[in-house]
């Protein structure tokens, strides 16, 4: 099986973000990046899969500045194949052009399955999997945290309101990676030391004219102190009576 | 996240390293966050080494990572010190854990075994499953390992040896030891199945250090070794070159034993609060921050370069001393500062501080203590030998 997975270099989790002057980017100096954690799941799914029928080949794509070889190199180094660097200098807040921006490179490979994360941590746009999917005429599951493949049909586990969903699709199929799904391996060192005899092609990003722009971007309101109302079982009275009439969550 | 650590990075050194060795650091920066600090304090307490971590270790290459062929990685000398400094960042137990198997145990196998020992031994030591350690210091020769009492005596097809040994890493968890021993007249290095007959490890009990390590007693009784396990190599210089490749990586490991305790030191003081002031405020306090990041981004860059003249093949045995003794004495020196930052809290095991501080009392004094390190040093700067 062919898999293409789609992964996103974003912002730590751990970072401190500053609002740029212009005041609807983010400020990238100073900001430590990382691969979006879900994204983790979907390479880690595809090696799997590949492993599962000892064929195939895993290629990793993004879009994004060449820091994201970084990432790239990342996914070769845990075992896949090849990586493609869509570039661009633009940052994309639109989830609708990077979606037709990776459908059009996809469409110029061979490719059965596609996996991405189920949302990319920055912009937590949850558009790329059921976007891309139309783009591509294949079917599409979200959110997936079990996956079975058995005689060329996928069967998958998704968590939705109060339930658990059980959903089946043959190939092309692109399937969004939510937590769970399975444990991303570390890259192990031969692997690092393999990872850059590894092909990764760049090419300029194809991206359509946005349709969506940010206005303005402004951090949360900063959390007030936390209170400390005692030590051991003699506060808990207060802190219940904290819980009910301040934070009324009881 | 459980483990909220930031290294230390004052002059950018990080620029220094290749995109690789970037990425080996930070996947062994992880992997010491989300699989080892979890245990450590518990392992510490009860003075265990978390075994059933091996495998994992193995599935990422740390063991013998600088070596070619038979299952190792293969990595740039710097890369493999920076493997050393984030597992030391976790304790200095898991860094000698590592040392021990890689730099003196894979690498005199690697460097003087035959064919068929490198065969036997190299690929299941690098996967983990065979854990070895190395047998020099007794009891009565320390600084001096030269006087070793532990015999070789050649019978037939094999060499039978008698002594024993005393500190010795893994040493009653080892599958295979590398024990050195006098015979016909020099010292020769012997690898050795610990299930032989006559050889028995026996752990040394109630350390303050490196609790989280394994370190044994090792008693040979008419223990025989096929003369083919001999290792092929005369006098001390056999050991002292497995000692280089492990004080290489001792003089990156207690850089991180020193991150983790600036780290600490450095949340903690914006976090305390006395006389109305996060005590980051003082200058006094302040200070021995100062001083720790300073000797840290001092021993990174002594370090690097170090490991550059490793790669050229230019490192010389007398070149890893300065490091060794460097790095060990201002990680020492860092956890004491960072311990009195801490104030009552330090004492506690609640705090990594004192672990560190107590484990590198250990890392100080083997492989070559601070004065015998000095005492290299001082004979290549004035030709003079002071040690003997
Ligand atoms: C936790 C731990 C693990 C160890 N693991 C191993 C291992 O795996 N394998 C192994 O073989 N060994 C191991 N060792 C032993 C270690 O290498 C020795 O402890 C070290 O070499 C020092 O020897 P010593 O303890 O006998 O001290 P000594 O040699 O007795 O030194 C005592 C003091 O005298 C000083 N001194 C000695 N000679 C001189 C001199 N000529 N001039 C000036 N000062 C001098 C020293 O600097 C020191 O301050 C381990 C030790 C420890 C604590």
């Amino acid at each position: 099986m062919e898999i293409v997975v789609c992964i996103k270099r974003v912002p730590a989790s751990d970072t401190t973000i500053k609002i740029a002057a212009d005041g609807k980017s983010i400020d990238p100096a100073g900001v430590k990046y990382e691969l979006n954690p879900y994204d983790e799941f979907a390479i880690e799914q595809a090696l799997l899969i590949k492993e599962q029928l000892g064929a195939g080949s895993v290629t990793v794509v993004t879009i994004g500045s060449k820091d994201a070889q970084k990432e790239l190199r990342d996914a070769l180094a845990r075992g896949a194949d090849k990586a493609a660097l869509l570039t661009t200098d633009q940052w994309i807040s639109d989830g609708a052009s990077t979606a037709a921006a990776l459908a059009t490179w996809i469409k110029s490979q061979s490719c059965d399955l596609v996996l991405c994360g189920r949302q990319a941590i920055d912009s937590d746009n949850n558009q790329l999997a059921p976007n891309l999917a139309t783009h591509l005429g294949f079917a599409c599951i979200t959110e997936v945290n079990k996956l079975e493949l058995a005689d060329g049909k996928f069967t998958a586990e998704r968590d939705i309101e109060g339930a658990r969903e059980v959903v089946t699709c043959p190939t092309p199929a692109v399937l969004s990676c939510q937590k769970g799904l399975n444990e991303p391996r570390y890259p192990n060192l031969k692997g690092i030391m393999a990872a850059k005899k590894k092909p990764l092609e760049e090419a300029a990003a194809e991206l359509p004219a946005a349709g969506l722009e940010v206005v303005s971007l402004a951090l949360p309101p900063e959390r007030a102190a936390g209170k400390i109302l005692g030590d051991g079982a003699d506060s808990v009275p207060a802190l219940i009576d904290a819980l009910r009439n301040e934070a009324k969550v009881l | 996240m459980t483990d909220p650590y930031k290294a230390l990075d004052y002059l950018a050194v990080d620029e220094l390293y290749t995109e690789e060795e970037r990425m080996v650091r930070d996947t062994i920066r992880s992997w010491v966050s989300e699989r080892f600090m979890p245990v450590i304090e518990e392992h510490n307490r009860n003075a265990t080494f978390p075994t059933d971590l091996i495998p994992e270790l193995g599935e990422l290459g740390v063991f013998g990572s600088s070596l070619e062929g038979y299952g190792c990685a293969g990595l740039s000398s710097v890369a493999s010190g920076l493997i050393c400094q984030e597992l030391e960042r976790g304790d200095s137990g898991l860094r000698s854990f590592v040392s021990v198997q890689g730099s003196l145990c894979m690498f005199p196998i690697h460097a003087y075994g035959s064919e068929e020992i490198k065969q036997k031994y190299l690929p299941k030591m690098a996967t983990g499953e065979l854990i070895g350690c190395f047998g020099l210091t007794e009891a009565d020769f320390g600084s001096n390992p030269g006087g070793m009492l532990t015999k070789a005596v050649a019978d037939g097809d094999d060499y039978i040896l008698n002594g024993s040994k005393y500190w010795i890493t893994n040493g009653s968890m080892a599958h295979v030891a590398i024990v050195w021993a006098q015979c016909e007249g020099t010292i020769k290095g012997f690898v050795i199945d610990t299930d032989t007959k006559g050889f028995q490890g026996r752990g040394i009990k109630n350390k303050f250090s490196l609790r989280a390590s394994d370190t044994s007693e090792l008693v040979l009784e008419d223990v025989r070794v096929p003369k083919g396990n001999m290792l092929d190599v005369e006098g001390l210089k056999g050991p002292l070159s497995c000692l280089t490749q492990a004080r290489y990586g001792i003089a990156f490991g207690a850089i991180g034993a020193a991150q983790a305790a600036y780290d600490e030191a450095c949340r903690y003081s914006q976090i305390r609060v006395q006389f109305d002031k996060p005590i980051a405020r003082f200058q006094l306090v302040q200070n021995k921050l100062v001083w720790m990041a300073n000797e840290i981004t001092k021993a990174q860059l002594m370090c690097w370069r170090l490991g550059r003249m490793k790669e050229a093949g230019t490192m010389k045995h007398f070149h890893v001393s300065m490091a060794k003794r460097n790095s060990c004495w201002m990680a020492l020196e860092s956890c004491r500062l960072g311990r009195d930052i801490l104030g009552a809290n330090g004492i506690t095991d609640e705090y990594q501080m004192m672990r560190h501080m107590c484990n590198l009392e250990s890392v100080i004094t083997y492989e070559g203590t601070h004065d015998i390190h000095g005492l290299i040093i001082g004979r290549e700067l004035t030709g003079e030998d002071a040690i003997l």
